[in-house]
């Protein structure tokens, strides 16, 4: 598919910048900023797939391709490239404000023009990839440095080891020498063994070299300065970020708390390298863009409780009642569009009647997790009505007490039924879904803290915690590699109707409701509400968080099971039903 | 002890006391819907209290079982109350869409009312579906409190019911997790219109007297969800004050309920909540999932089958 290329020179701050069109100039405007050492011809299969229904715009950053050079390095600060964005904005759409994509370098100069004062005049929207606003990367330091939680200082240990090219951008002579002595010759074959993406003749473009060695004054003008001393900049441009999973340069977890300054953010994730989601993945790019466009020119963007939310679809078994209630309402709340399922259909239809109150619209459907057909047939039900979920909570389960000998045949395989084999068999089925569509996603299962806590009143239940535990470590090493993550949920004592719901072995009807009551009101007093459960859960799948004990006596019951695993062993022979 | 051995106190009211008593209920709503369509964005919790007290005196209301209250936004769902003075109406500025709940408890001649309106102030999808629900609670406690079950299960059915809408039930957050009291004709001859922490003089020295001797029967004038609720309704005039919230929003009704020996029905169907319920049914008579809930202008049309149970 080929449209034709309209070339033009706008100029901006001196300099000449090389801008290409195509498309229908009626259409919305899309603006393309490429990042370094690219020209804009990164963005040949995003540009002719968005062409067919935007007006594409692509231009030269200064410095690269067919666009002037600035004389020094002042000329590479960022105000300048903001401006340059503007320029060209104000040149080829001087009436409607443009949505601007931009990755790597691209993303960081229009960051700077996004969190601009008043840009909200004159851009539309932003989808960024890659590339983090500097202002934003200083907090996000300064925050971790004075905060230096093992997990802060994780991040910037993984940061620090895939950031040290910008150091040695920093060093003179060393970087322009690596470009010019191989580098820029070798880089089809980086791209190819590196970053995965296939050997096209028209990439990298004759200009490399040359482009490689000026934009080193991009790292080296603005590092240093913005980073040291960050201003705080927000915006109220709509945002969507897509995240790169396998991008080696721009780590995950960069975005945390970025909705402190963009309100208006929208999450996305791409199972991609960091030049592959462009060489390789354009059309899934360019089918997020369009959403995101559509959604934006429709009106419908400032409002995430529309029919579309903010594009994301989650999935929760057993979200009649209890945590999976309340984790459906938790990102329904937060935007998404949430899908419940529940042997109780009354039940599940009042979780997506409540959801919709907040959120965007929710739907309910009957199903029985532990049937392996159903949950079968359901993954297909959501993914011809909703599309593929990108977040699939596996939550229904059922509470049961009773000794080893106690416990009966048929109790054993009805707890199994649901506790293990409805995580497998969502597992299988919503994974299956998301592997294939290849836009990564997220599992959540919830396990139990009685995962790692032995009680011998609780064999059945236990184990088959124990199970989903094993199970979600196991996917996850397997997932990894399709984008996917995996959170492991040990909620702990939390008020829901499992206690009034759980069978105990070896007893009467009248003894069963005693228990049942008792152990409800025991529930009742831990006051543990299942919403903080879907608060955890909701950050664990943006973080990414493997393993998550929520309330205290399950963060307790975790760390001593790993400190004195006898002591636990010990406390197991104690008699709590 | 076993709390079902002792004797129910038999119903002393006359009609004319029931008169009475629904007089000044109905003086109590009637007030609270002139404040209702008084209040405006950009009024806080004082002046709304200071309104409502001052239309209650010009009135004829003498004194209060308890001050005025009025929560505004998320505080009528009591969200982040940790102590019982945050009850008090405070500068918590009224906005466009947000909700708000009046509560007041006058006292004539003796007669206490003790009354929660609950409104909201241009468009709120979730208090509107908050409003319709509340019916259901009304049309259950009833029910319950007829079938003489004991006054703990009737506040567990309701928080059944609560979990199962999805609610969170906020009147446990309430001094003594109350769900409703006891109302009497206050007869002491303590100083009218002073209050102590809130509660009128008399009242306490009621309450008191009401606590003490309730107690040594075993029963309580308050009804909560622990033991001391561990009997049959006590025949005689309750206040009940279901109080449900989702996210920010919170809803309350309050009115009086008849106990007699063998029976129980509201004291008065003629009342805000009521009306909405009756026209939003007559609006839009279809599945009550799919139902819209619409506006909810009162009309003056006849109470509910509610009446039938009398």
């Amino acid at each position: 598919m080929t449209t034709p290329i309209r070339r033009r020179t706008v100029h901006s701050g001196g300099l000449p910048l090389a801008v290409f069109e195509q498309g229908d100039p009626d259409a919305p405007t899309v603006l393309l900023v490429h990042g370094y050492p690219d020209t804009h011809a990164v963005w040949d299969d995003i540009a002719a797939d968005l062409a067919r229904d935007h007006h594409v715009v692509r231009y030269d950053v200064r410095g690269a391709g067919e666009s002037g050079v600035p004389a020094n390095r002042d000329g590479y600060r960022l105000e300048q490239l903001a401006d340059d964005l503007f320029a060209v904005a104000d040149a080829v759409s001087p009436e409607r404000p443009v949505h601007v994509v931009a990755h790597d370098w691209g993303s960081i100069q229009s960051w700077e023009a996004v969190t601009a004062p008043g840009a909200e005049r004159r851009i539309a929207s932003y989808t960024t990839m890659s590339g983090p606003c500097l202002d934003h990367m200083g907090y996000w330091l300064r925050h971790r440095l004075r905060r230096p939680t093992p997990r802060h200082l994780g991040q910037l240990l993984h940061q620090g080891l895939h950031s040290w090219y910008i150091t040695a951008f920093h060093l003179p002579f060393l970087a322009p020498a690596v470009w010019r002595l191989g580098l820029a010759r070798a880089w089809p074959r980086v791209l190819r063994d590196l970053e995965h993406v296939s050997p096209r003749a028209d990439h990298p473009k004759p200009s490399l070299r040359r482009d490689a060695v000026r934009g080193i004054e991009l790292y080296r003008a603005n590092f240093r300065p913005t980073m040291g001393s960050p201003r705080e900049r927000s915006t109220e441009v709509p945002v969507q970020l897509i995240t790169l999973t396998r991008d080696r340069y721009a780590g995950t977890y960069l975005s945390e708390g970025l909705e402190r300054w963009v309100p208006e953010l929208t999450r996305r994730t791409l199972h991609a390298g960091h030049w592959a989601a462009l060489l390789e993945k354009g059309a899934t790019v360019a089918g997020m863009v369009r959403e995101f466009t559509a959604r934006i020119e429709t009106g419908s963007a400032g409002d995430p409780r529309t029919a579309e939310g903010d594009g994301r679809l989650v999935v929760v078994t057993g979200g009649g009642s209890g945590i999976g209630r309340a984790t459906a309402l938790a990102f329904a709340e937060d935007g998404a569009r949430v899908v419940v399922c529940d042997l109780d259909l009354a039940a599940a239809e009042r979780t997506a009647e409540l959801a919709s109150l907040i959120g965007p619209k929710a739907h309910a459907y009957r199903v029985d997790v532990s049937d392996g057909a159903a949950m079968d047939e359901f993954a297909q039900t959501v993914a011809a009505e909703h599309g593929v979920p990108d977040v699939m909570v596996n939550n229904a389960g059922i509470g049961h007490s009773g000794t080893f000998l106690q416990t009966t045949e048929k109790e054993w395989q009805r707890v199994l039924d649901v506790n293990l084999w409805g995580v497998i068999h969502g597992c299988r089925a919503f994974g299956t879904l998301m592997a294939d569509r290849g836009q990564g996603g997220h599992i959540v299962n919830v396990s139990s803290a009685a995962a790692y806590l032995p009680a011998k009143a609780l064999t059945a239940y236990a184990t088959s915690k124990a199970a989903v535990f094993m199970l979600s470590d196991c996917l996850r090493a397997e997932f990894v590699g399709h984008g996917i993550g995996v959170s492991t949920i040990c909620p702990g004592i939390v008020d829901t109707n499992i206690t009034r719901t759980s069978t105990f072995s070896a007893t009467t009807a009248a003894e069963q409701a005693a228990k049942q009551a008792r152990a409800a009101k025991l529930y009742a007093r831990r006051g543990f509400p299942p919403e903080k459960v879907a608060g955890a859960i909701v950050t664990a799948v943006r973080t990414g968080k493997p393993v998550v004990p929520v309330t205290p006596e399950a963060k307790v019951a975790r760390l001593l099971s790993r400190l004195s695993p006898g002591l636990l062993r010990l406390a197991a022979r104690l008699n709590v039903t | 002890m076993p709390p079902m051995a002792n004797a129910m106190p038999t119903f002393s009211y006359t009609e004319r006391d029931l008169a009475r008593f629904r007089e000044t209920q109905q003086l109590a709503y009637h007030c609270a819907e002139q404040v209702a369509a008084w209040i405006e964005p950009g009024v806080t919790e004082r002046q709304a209290t200071a309104e409502l007290r001052r239309r209650l005196v010009a009135a004829g209301v003498q004194d209060f079982f308890h001050v005025p209250f009025a929560w505004f936004g998320d505080r009528t769902a009591f969200r982040h109350f940790r102590t019982p003075l945050q009850f008090f109406a405070g500068n918590r500025k009224l906005e466009e869409g947000m909700p708000y709940v009046l509560d007041c408890a006058p006292v004539v001649d003796g007669y206490t009312a003790d009354i929660g309106y609950g409104g909201k102030v241009g468009e709120n999808k979730v208090w509107d579906r908050l409003a319709a629900d509340l019916k259901v609670y009304r049309e259950l406690i009833l029910a319950e409190v007829r079938a003489r079950k004991p006054l703990n299960e009737v506040y567990a059915a309701v928080d059944a019911q609560i979990a199962a809408h999805g609610y969170d039930n906020r009147h446990q957050v309430y001094p003594g997790r109350v769900i409703g009291h006891q109302v009497t004709r206050t007869t002491v001859r303590g100083p009218a219109g002073v209050n102590v922490f809130g509660f009128g003089v008399r009242t306490l020295q009621t309450l008191g007297r009401e606590l003490i001797s309730e107690r040594l029967h075993g029963r309580s004038p308050l009804w909560a969800d622990g033991r001391s609720s561990r009997h049959a309704p006590t025949p005689g005039l309750w206040a009940v004050e279901p109080h449900i919230g989702f996210r920010g929003v919170g809803i309350k009704f309050e009115e009086l309920l008849v106990v007699t020996e063998d029976d129980a029905y509201w004291l008065d169907d003629d009342l805000p909540h009521v009306r909405r319920w009756t026209a939003t049914d007559e609006s839009a008579d279809t599945d009550r999932v799919d139902a819209q809930p619409t506006d909810d202008e009162p009309t003056d049309d006849e109470p509910t089958a509610l009446e039938a149970t009398r």
